[in-house]
């Protein structure tokens, strides 16, 4: 039986508990990077542009595929401002049928979620659209508005790859850190050795068969397509450097107190890996994240810069890198149209690196509290 | 030692047998070989010629002949270049891509040492954050977007340098500074780091005190330790020159094996692309055991196992 003397003496240190906030570290790691001020402007950007490719649909953009021959190579204008480019079929309204014909014309197939987004901008903006003002290519298209539609692409390629990489490495690496012993020396084994195949051209060489005719064909009955492909096979091989880190955190944190705990109180093997140990390593998991997802999408870039990855009608900043590429002549620089999807390219990669590097600081934990 | 190699030796044969039999079975998986096109022979001509390749054989057993070609060097035929053997592709290619990688790897070394080693020691400066703001932008931006740039600046606007081709030095200089730029860059950060690290430590201030010039303690004493991280680098620099000059040939078409690869690729000449990868494995495994080699001899503290 505590004395009254022990009792308020407890009660006074509980008060002064209660009002001590612990710092978690994820707020911790948010205090850090918000004083980074790189980092903060990278995070800006590439939000707003997430956000706006997201909502591509909706603005007031040309179409990225109607050709106008007679404005071929048009450089950069910006007066007039507005131009009437849609071509928006009212009078056929009604009919169920053809007011699908007139957004498949000028947007290409596209997922039912979009076409009610183009419906919304018509409503919003009808058939004005912004004028040329990043220029037009060859065929007369609308280099802006291919930019646009080439980002939701290069973002998703760069995002989902990225996804499919770190399910494999964090459960490989954490499966092999848990168990240890033989099961560790044989699957770490494995990765050394993948490590040493150029993957590179391996994707290439898969890409190139999974694209001949017949096979692309009966792919896409069971609705495959390239990008379908490409983020598994992308996926697929830039998992181990996650899987190596991972497995790396998992082994140091596996004799901690908690998993004891966990333990005894009778959680079998794979809830301790997953329930327990994995939320402890997602601070690394993060930074490798944002790292995976520029060299993902530079991959995507240079795929498709070859000629190998993303195909027209589909657009990618990479793709129309390529496009502007091409155009480079002795007699006439189309500046605008390499310029443009490169410099597009350039800063998302660069605000990702810049991102990756300010979080690898904000969650190193030898600064906590700093 | 010894052993070391051998094992790594066997890895790498495991290793290459593995992706052979992966590319083959895929290959085959494809329907239509070299000999069907649009014009058909006469059924037992076609048959005939099936027969002298082998292709009437069930695919387990043409597996088998061409494991064993392999292992006697024959590549086999292209299937679109006429007149050449993967052989003799490779040996065209090779040493042009060969050229191009070594002076690529010598202008990142160079470059990426001295903006290392300077941003460490004017440490805080304005040198410092414009040189290693500049790397990161060299590690961000593709190596066509660069190639790009370059030759619209100094091929078009102020023409200095061919824009393309092999043979002549001059048309060496865009193509090996392309290449090598990301490398400089990731140099140049792994040097400063390194040289940061080393700088604080004891035998540094041993060597001040000794009444050294920051000249020789930088150069002699703390290089050797600040230039480990760029030994271990150089193992997936190599493997990104291979891949980096994939694009650097196309973008400039320079005749080398990249090159040979992309045409393979995107004109299905499976033979020559098979025996593309399985070279580019070769290349990548030799270069990851040269570099822990070369490890243990610059760092006594690393061994072997």
């Amino acid at each position: 039986m505590p004395s009254p003397d022990e009792i308020q003496r407890y009660s006074a240190l509980l008060q002064e508990a209660q009002h001590i906030r612990g710092v978690s570290l994820a707020r911790d790691a948010w205090r850090r990077l918000r004083r980074n001020r790189v980092a903060i402007l990278s995070l800006a950007f590439l939000l707003v542009i997430s956000i706006l490719a997201f909502l591509t649909p909706l603005l007031p953009l040309q179409s990225p595929y109607i050709q106008r021959l007679d404005l071929s190579f048009a450089p950069p204008a910006a007066r007039p401002l507005w131009t009437e480019s849609l071509k928006v079929d009212d009078s056929a309204a009604p009919q169920a049928g053809s007011t699908v014909d007139w957004i498949n014309k000028q947007f290409g197939d596209i997922s039912t979620f979009n076409r009610r987004m183009i419906e919304l901008r018509v409503k919003l903006f009808g058939r004005w659209s912004l004028n040329s003002i990043l220029g037009r290519d060859e065929l007369g298209r609308d280099l802006l508005a291919r930019l646009f539609w080439g980002a939701r692409i290069s973002l998703i390629v760069g995002l989902v790859a990225t996804l499919v990489s770190l399910v494999i490495g964090v459960s490989y690496g954490a499966i092999a850190g848990y168990l240890g012993g033989r099961v560790d020396n044989i699957m770490m084994r494995l990765v050394d050795v993948l490590y040493s195949i150029p993957f590179i051209f391996v994707v290439i060489f898969l890409v190139t068969i999974l694209g001949e005719d017949s096979v692309k064909a009966r792919l896409e009955q069971i609705g495959i397509d390239r990008i379908t492909i490409f983020f598994f096979v992308v996926g697929a091989i830039y998992w181990l450097t996650m899987a190596r880190v991972v497995r790396g955190q998992i082994i140091s944190l596996k004799h901690e107190q908690f998993v004891e705990a966990a333990r005894t109180v009778g959680a079998d093997r794979w809830r301790i890996i997953f329930r327990h140990l994995v939320p402890n390593v997602f601070s690394v998991v993060i930074v490798y994240l944002t790292l995976t997802i520029p060299q993902v999408m530079l991959f995507e870039a240079f795929l498709s810069f070859l000629g190998l990855g993303v195909q027209a009608p589909a657009v990618s900043w990479g793709l129309l890198a390529n496009q502007g590429f091409r155009v480079i002549s002795p007699l006439k620089i189309y500046w605008w149209l390499f310029v443009f999807p490169s410099l597009a390219l350039g800063l998302t990669l660069f605000a990702l690196n810049f991102l990756g590097d300010g979080l690898r600081d904000a969650l190193d934990p030898r600064l906590k509290n700093k | 030692m010894i052993w070391f190699l051998l094992r790594r030796l066997l890895w790498m044969i495991g290793t290459l047998w593995a992706v052979f039999t992966v590319t083959f079975f895929l290959m085959h998986a494809v329907p239509g070989g070299p000999f069907s096109s649009e014009r058909q022979p006469p059924i037992g001509i076609k048959r005939a010629i099936e027969a002298r390749y082998n292709l009437d054989l069930p695919v387990w057993q043409q597996y088998l002949l061409e494991l064993e070609k392999y292992l006697h060097g024959d590549f086999g035929l292209s299937f679109k270049m006429g007149d050449f053997s993967v052989r003799e592709v490779i040996a065209a290619g090779l040493p042009v891509s060969a050229t191009l990688g070594v002076l690529a790897l010598a202008f990142a070394l160079t470059l990426g040492l001295t903006a290392g080693i300077v941003s460490a020691v004017r440490r805080g400066g304005l040198l410092d954050f414009s040189l290693m703001s500049l790397a990161t932008i060299g590690i961000a931006v593709p190596n066509f977007v660069v190639a790009g740039l370059l030759i619209i600046l100094f091929v078009f606007i102020w023409p200095v340098f061919p824009a393309g081709g092999w043979g002549t030095p001059m048309q060496l200089v865009l193509p090996a500074v392309c290449l090598g730029a990301t490398f400089a860059a990731e140099i140049a950060r792994l040097v400063r780091t390194g040289m940061l690290d080393v700088l604080n430590q004891d035998y540094i201030r041993t060597a001040y005190a000794k009444g050294l010039m920051t000249r020789a303690v930088v150069l002699h004493h703390a290089m050797k330790g600040a230039i480990l991280p760029v030994v271990s680098f150089l193992g997936p620099a190599v493997a990104g020159i291979l891949t980096g000059s994939v694009v650097i040939e196309y973008v400039f078409a320079i005749p080398g094996l990249g090159y040979h690869f992309v045409q393979s690729a995107t004109q299905r000449d499976y033979t020559v692309a098979m025996g593309l990868v399985m070279l580019y494995t070769v290349l990548l495994y030799t270069m990851n055991t040269v570099v822990d080699v070369a490890y243990t001899v610059l760092d006594p503290r690393v061994k072997l196992n």
